[in-house]
């Protein structure tokens, strides 16, 4: 038996009870029943260490490298909430399941209900604040669910969203100050932190931590100004709402005010923020209540105003107040509950809750009325019945604070007042709904429920009368256990006597009635007087207006950057760019030239350059034309290749030019497609920046470039050099980088290649574009699609070309070539067929299914770095020999050949398949090949 | 075996990619088997990885037998292999819920799908930064093919912003690149930072200079703020399995910001590189994540967002910095990726019931299932706005602790929390709009695609990935202990150094 056992229980009970519904409507009431009883007999053999005064901790390893542990701890207070919710709990699940209609799921109900009582339990129970954090805002989230169970209604969808939103909120900023209270007491563990009182009330952060508690608390015990969710929360069935405001929900606020009494109050921060927002609270509950036509709203309200007053004592911050708090949370949860309860039936049974429409009940159901009659008198604080008591405690702290305050009297006279509505109100509940003449205008005749649904509300009332008459016998012992936990002192002196002579708080009381009675026989002007101001003070309209413009700014924000422009994308990251590289280069010594010598200035090197500037300015200039432009670009492209030239680096000048001439056919063969119609201009502005971003963005990159190369450079390649014979087997050494040194990238890069493919591949296979059939003058293109000379002539050539391709890749290793270039080479060759004979042509000699020739070649490539394996030796490892064959010669075979293979399948492969299928695209279907040269 | 163990999670998604690709015929049951047998084989292997380096030394795999720095290594330190646990794990489930039917929206899902794995993988393996670039390439072009996955011009049209976006990225990429071998001759990580920790007065600017790019780079693969509107679009875009995967591609770029960070920029006169900039950027990731949440007005769109949000509280915490700082972002990590994965295939499920609506939240007819559809959702949306008692709570709680030595803990505080608190207000909402407003009348169509497949296996890869999430909170601890060996392994870059250079890299 354990405190983790028993908070277990309730929530595998919750389980239990979503999974039997299924069985039978009443299973998971029952089950629910016997899972509290359960719990109720675990918690009564705890209690026994508490009763003698000790405090029960266990332990569970969680995360205990920073401090977070499941640890629980039962105390006086723990036990007394743990008895509450327990109890009460039980008689909720009773009256429920007579509440509860044939069309409400049961399981749901029961499930949500359990989960709430655990999640309460497990706040009751922690004794790490983070742990208790957790429960706290599982309170939150299974309240939503609890109060949105009517779904269909909107009152409850939106209620139980500002409960959550104004409760999750409030406890997200406890969430704050508890890691801040952690740091500052070095442990989340109550045991440590209602040690460290002293401390914590000395510390700089102290107002923060405190704000940041107490907004916990002030959220969920529905103190002003974040009163209104609980008026709201009203929507959920009755059940919920006697359980949530009674004895659970609100009163784990107080009971966090309660908790952290010893380690947070005692200083003039607490006593003004919680007794300023405690008695604020009491007053505007008291009166608002009054106005309620709704009875669920009147006790709502009424709630409130309890709330605040039990927050009030504890800002007081005497011990003998908070033992007076402690005594109320225990008055007012019993008869709260049998109030929420009676209501409930009497809106079962009469189907209204309208205090304009209820009256004259006492003809209709005169035991349900009685039961209500005294439960309400406790709520009012008549002599004899358990509120009494407490309010008479309270009346007296009240008198004694004002004594050590400047303009003290201030506070007895807003207490009595708060006096006068609550004695109004209660006759009100009182007269309204039982007497007052006829009821009008019901939907049905009411009557007495069934038998046990007020066998709850008796057991309360019997409470309430038991508790009020011998309070000494009854509620003392208990009481003095959970001040003891609370105060974690010894106890102040009190008397629980009814009669404690002629005293100012009696004084009050009387007041209090007399202005009471007052108060509700002018209640029509009152009502009034109500109507026409209440529009202008709705808190729950501001906090909906609050969310509604949060809303409204959230999405005017994202509306303004998320727009789907790629253009605003790319502004963005070139500037973004800019930003960080000269942000980068300022924090060093800013000296864009280095100390290296550069080469003479010559004719060739300048007009290169030249030509490269005005090939990219007239890209730009010719953007319009595209073909046109397209054609220039290419020019970059070839000029590039003869810079390669320039600096000996033959293999690159090779790649590029066959890469140029692949990108261009098939930029050609895309723009085919594009839209003929002209595309609007941007503005100038927007053509202003764009061009700014551009110069800046390019001329960054000159500068850079012309900053890196002016530095000395030394390197790694030197080995490269040293070790491609030797190591790699091959004499071109950027050949041996690329299928040996760094094979790996290659094989990297080669899987990039199949990827465009097929992914191109994918993209097109359904889809068809009708490309144009005129051009931009409207003339009607070619028909001569296929000229017969250059037809003839490719035919020819393919297989010079092919064995070019071929002497390219074997001669690679060695000399300027290579898997890469040849098989560009090849895809030149093969496309030009395309090109000059059209599809139809080529494909009844040529299979167009390129998919098998790239998966070949991939597999060749890996399975070569996977054949060193075999050898013991890391993946790619290269080996090579030479061999001497009769008449051939010696030639040299290097494993990183076979490599080489690979990549040249793969190229073929996939520069093939893309050109194919962008070429076959308006065909739309590949089935029947209609010619794709005639796009070129 | 163990010898080439380094190099087993990259090479199993690579050859099966292959072989799909070559057994392209085979029926669709049996590529599955494959893809998903594959899946299997790489989580094993990932599992085997992290104990070895969690255990043992951490291990480096020389390609073609060419030592560092001259050739290229991998390196499988506890980060790496954390990372390849976590993107297998994630992998499996999405392609368990890409199995029953996504995959046959388009060709070649499977082979894209093992491609996109091998970049994925060797991104976090490598410990070359030009094969990075190039596994970025891999990644990209992977990426775009699963994007453009089931086509439409939706897609075609969040494809193409994609890898335009992407291909300027990798251009800086190779600016970046080029600076650094341009000053220090060596492309080597391991060698680049022992070069960048001596670096010079005069070569400081450059290398601040490239740094700052390559920030900018991984900034664009995560979606750090201003560099994250081609996200929304993109992963709302996205086929669900598809999208569900790609919640792990942001974290490729928040995987290199780290390494960025506590590698090559770990120590020496530019140690401070990013310091001014990545917690300020995270944050304002963190405030905009929040506003597309609230603004969004279908469930896919929002679930885009929340990416974008996780985005801002991951970095925030590797900004964070330290022991703490590092540990607590590692264990979001991976709560991250599964809860955001989970919820891509969830809205999968309850957009195809809602017939009239899709994932829109508007109106629309009483869903069947709603009960489990629900309960999930409300699961999911604790997950994501880190709500108790599930793992986002203990990922947000140690967030929050590593923010404490921080200057700027109270905006730290203020950012997280007010953002979970509005996350959770617009997930109250969504849900409510889902699941509870709805337009009387029954829905024939509803049924019939009820008929055709059973929710609860459908439906279990969320439930397998919500599993993993419950995995992390009740294992929190051990998790913990783990985060916490990587992130002391990453503020020690001498072991990482020491072990792929030798003696001399001390």
């Amino acid at each position: 038996m354990s405190l983790l056992g028993l908070v277990l229980t309730i929530f595998v009970g919750s389980m239990l009870a979503a999974l039997v519904s299924r069985f039978g409507r009443l299973h998971a009431a029952w089950l629910s029943g016997v899972v509290v009883v359960v719990a109720l007999i675990q918690l009564l053999f705890l209690m026994t260490p508490v009763i003698d005064g000790e405090t029960t901790i266990e332990r569970w390893s969680w995360i205990p490298t920073v401090g977070l542990d499941l640890v629980f701890r039962l105390d006086g207070l723990g036990m007394l909430f743990a008895l509450l919710i327990l109890g009460i709990g039980l008689l909720i699940v009773i009256y429920a399941r007579y509440y509860l209609s044939e069309r409400d799921c049961m399981g749901r109900f029961y499930a949500y209900l359990m989960l709430f009582m655990g999640a309460m339990l497990g706040i009751v129970l922690s004794e790490n604040i983070i742990q208790l954090l957790i429960f706290w805002e599982m309170t939150s989230l299974s309240s939503f669910l609890l109060i949105s169970y009517w779904q269909e209604r909107s009152d409850a969808r939106n209620g139980a969203r500002m409960a959550l939103a104004i409760t999750g909120a409030g406890g997200l900023a406890m969430f704050g100050g508890f890691v801040l209270l952690g740091e500052m007491v070095g442990s989340y563990e109550l045991s440590v932190i209602l040690d460290s009182g002293e401390l914590i009330r000395n510390h700089p952060q102290y107002l923060t931590v405190l704000i940041l508690i107490l907004l916990g608390a002030f959220t969920k015990s529905a103190q002003f100004p974040f009163h209104f969710w609980l008026p709201n929360a009203m929507a959920a069935p009755t059940p919920v709402s006697a359980y949530l405001h009674s004895a659970t929900m609100v009163k784990a606020g107080v009971f966090l005010l309660a908790r952290f009494f010893p380690a947070l109050s005692n200083t003039p921060e607490w006593s003004w923020l919680v007794g300023g927002a405690g008695l604020i609270t009491l007053l505007v509950g008291a009166i608002v209540a009054l106005f309620k036509h709704d009875l669920k709203g009147l006790l709502a309200y009424s709630t409130i105003s309890h709330l605040g007053l039990i927050t009030l004592l504890f800002g007081i911050g005497t011990p003998l107040a908070a033992v007076a708090g402690v005594f109320h949370i225990i008055n007012h949860a019993i008869f709260k509950a049998s109030l929420f309860m009676a209501a409930g039936i009497i809106d079962h049974e009469a189907g209204s809750r309208d205090m304009r429409q209820l009256n004259g009940l006492w003809k209709y159901m005169p035991h349900t009325a009685l039961l209500a009659m005294v439960a309400a008198g406790a709520m009012a604080g008549v002599p004899l019945l358990n509120g009494f008591l407490s309010k008479e405690m309270f009346f007296a702290e009240a008198v004694s604070a004002a004594t050590y305050l400047q303009l003290g009297w201030i506070l007895p006279a807003l207490v009595t007042l708060s006096g006068i509505f609550a004695f109004a109100y209660s006759i009100r509940f009182i007269h309204d709904v039982f007497f007052n003449g006829e009821p009008i205008g019901l939907p049905k005749t009411p009557h007495e429920p069934p038998r046990w649904m007020k066998v709850p509300v008796e057991m309360l009332v019997a409470l309430c009368l038991l508790v009020g008459i011998l309070p000494t016998l009854t509620v003392e012992p208990l009481l003095r256990i959970a001040a003891g936990g609370v105060l974690q002192a010894p106890l102040p002196y009190f008397d629980l006597a009814i009669w404690h002579g002629l005293s100012p708080a009696l004084l009050m009381s009387l007041i209090a009635l007399i202005g009471g009675l007052l108060v509700y026989s002018l209640r029509y002007p009152l009502f009034r007087l109500h109507d026409r101001f209440e529009p202008y003070v709705q808190a729950s309209k501001v906090f909906d207006a609050l969310l509604r413009a949060l809303h409204a700014l959230a999405a005017a924000i994202t509306r303004h950057t998320d727009i789907g422009s790629l253009q605003r994308m790319l502004a963005w990251f070139v500037f973004s760019a800019l930003v960080l590289g000269i942000s980068g280069f300022a924090a060093g010594d800013g000296i864009l030239r280095g100390p290296r010598t550069t080469l003479p200035l010559d004719g060739v090197s300048l007009v290169a350059a030249a030509g490269v500037i005005a090939a990219a300015l007239a890209t730009v200039l010719l953007h319009r034309r595209r073909l046109l432009s397209l054609i220039v670009m290419g020019a970059v492209g070839l000029i590039v290749a003869l810079i390669f030239v320039k600096f000996s680096a033959p293999d690159l000048a090779l790649t590029q030019l066959s890469v140029e001439v692949v990108t261009i056919v098939l930029l050609l063969l895309a723009l085919y497609y594009l839209p003929q119609r002209q595309l609007p201009e941007s503005g100038l502005w927007r053509r202003a920046r764009d061009g700014l971003l551009a110069l800046a963005a390019g001329g960054g990159a000159a500068l850079l470039s012309w900053a890196v190369l002016t530095r000395p450079f030394t390197s790694i390649s030197d080995y490269f050099l040293d070790n491609s014979v030797s190591g790699g087997g091959g004499t071109n050494v950027v050949n041996v980088i690329l299928v040996d040194f760094r094979g790996f990238d290659t094989l990297g890069e080669i899987t990039v290649l199949a990827l465009a493919a097929l992914g191109i591949y994918a993209m097109l296979e359904h889809l068809s574009l009708s490309g144009p059939t005129v051009d931009r003058r409207g003339r009607p293109w070619d028909r001569d699609v296929h000229p017969a000379i250059m037809g003839s002539l490719t035919r020819i050539l393919l297989p010079m070309a092919l064995l070019v391709s071929l002497f390219i890749l074997l001669r690679g290793h060695n000399l300027p070539g290579g898997g890469f270039i040849a098989g560009l080479v090849t895809a030149v060759a093969l496309i030009t067929q395309y090109l000059a004979n059209g599809v139809r042509w080529t494909q009844a000699r040529l299979p167009a299914n390129m998919h098998p020739v790239i998966g070949v070649g991939l597999l060749l490539a890996t399975l070569t770095g996977l054949g060193s394996w075999w050898f013991g030796y890391p993946f790619l490892t290269s080996t090579f020999s030479h061999m001497h064959w009769p008449i051939v010669g010696e030639f040299e075979l290097a494993s990183a050949m076979l490599f080489d293979l690979g990549v040249y399948l793969t190229v073929v492969g996939a520069t093939l398949l893309i050109l194919i299928f962008i070429g076959m695209l308006h065909s739309g279907d590949d089935t029947e090949h209609k010619p794709a040269g005639e796009s070129a | 075996m163990t010898t080439h163990l380094v190099i087993a999670p990259i090479l199993l998604p690579l050859l099966s990619g292959i072989l799909l690709l070559l057994l392209r015929r085979i029926t669709v049951r049996w590529q599955r088997g494959l893809g998903l047998l594959a899946l299997l084989a790489q989580v094993s292997v990932a599992v085997i990885l992290l104990q070895h380096v969690l255990d043992g030394p951490l291990q480096v795999y020389a390609l073609g037998n060419w030592q560092a720095p001259f050739g290229i290594v991998l390196v499988a330190d506890p980060l790496a292999a954390w990372m390849v646990l976590i993107t297998a794990l994630l992998g499996l489930f999405a392609l368990l819920y890409a199995c029953q039917g996504a995959d046959r929206a388009g060709r070649h899902f499977h082979v894209l799908f093992q491609l996109q794995l091998f970049g994925l993988q060797g991104a976090f393996l490598t410990g070359d930064l030009f094969n990075l670039f190039v596994f970025f390439e891999i990644l990209l072009l992977a990426s775009y093919g699963l994007l453009l996955h089931g086509s439409g011009p939706q897609r075609t049209r969040a494809g193409l912003h994609f890898v335009v976006i992407n291909l300027a990225g990798s251009t800086l990429f190779l600016f970046a690149v080029g600076t650094l071998y341009g000053v220090f001759g060596t492309l080597n990580m391991a060698d680049l930072a022992v070069q960048i920790r001596q670096v010079t007065p005069e070569q400081i600017g450059l290398v601040r200079l490239a740094g700052l790019l390559l920030f900018g780079v991984f900034a664009l693969k995560a979606a750090l703020v201003p560099l994250h509107l081609w996200l929304p679009a993109a992963y709302s875009a996205a086929t669900a399995p598809v999208a569900a995967l790609f919640v792990i591609m942001t974290k490729v770029g928040a995987y290199g910001i780290l390494r960025l960070d506590t590698l090559l920029y770990g120590q020496g006169a530019a140690a401070d590189l990013l310091d001014a900039w990545l917690l300020p950027l995270a944050l304002t990731t963190l405030v905009l994540g929040t506003l597309g949440v609230m603004a969004s007005t279908a469930l896919r769109r929002q679930i885009a967002w929340l990416v974008v949000l996780s985005v801002g509280s991951l970095l925030t915490a590797f900004a964070l910095g330290g022991v703490n700082g590092i540990a607590a972002g590692l264990y979001y990590l991976p709560h991250t990726c599964f809860a955001g994965g989970a919820f891509f295939l969830l809205a999968d499920s309850i957009a195809r019931r809602r017939v009239d609506a899709g994932d829109r939240f508007a109106p629309n007819g009483v869903l069947v299932d709603r009960r489990l559809l629900g309960g999930l959702f409300f699961i999911l949306a604790l997950l994501v706005a880190g709500l108790p008692p599930l793992s986002g709570f203990v990922g947000k709680f140690l967030i929050l602790r590593a923010a404490l030595d921080s200057p700027a803990i109270a905006w730290v505080l203020a950012i997280v929390l007010g953002g979970g608190l509005l996350t959770i207000i617009a997930l109250a909402r969504s849900g409510s709009v889902l699941f509870y407003r709805s337009v009387p009348g029954d829905n024939p169509a509803e049924k019939r695609s009820q008929a055709a497949r059973r929710l609860s296996t459908e439906l279990l890869p969320v439930g397998g990935l919500v599993l993993l999430c419950l995995v992390l909170v009740i294992g929190a601890g051990p998790v913990d202990a783990v985060t916490r060996t990587i992130a002391e392994q990453l503020l020690q870059p001498e072991i990482y150094i020491r072990a792929v250079l030798g003696g001399s890299g001390t």
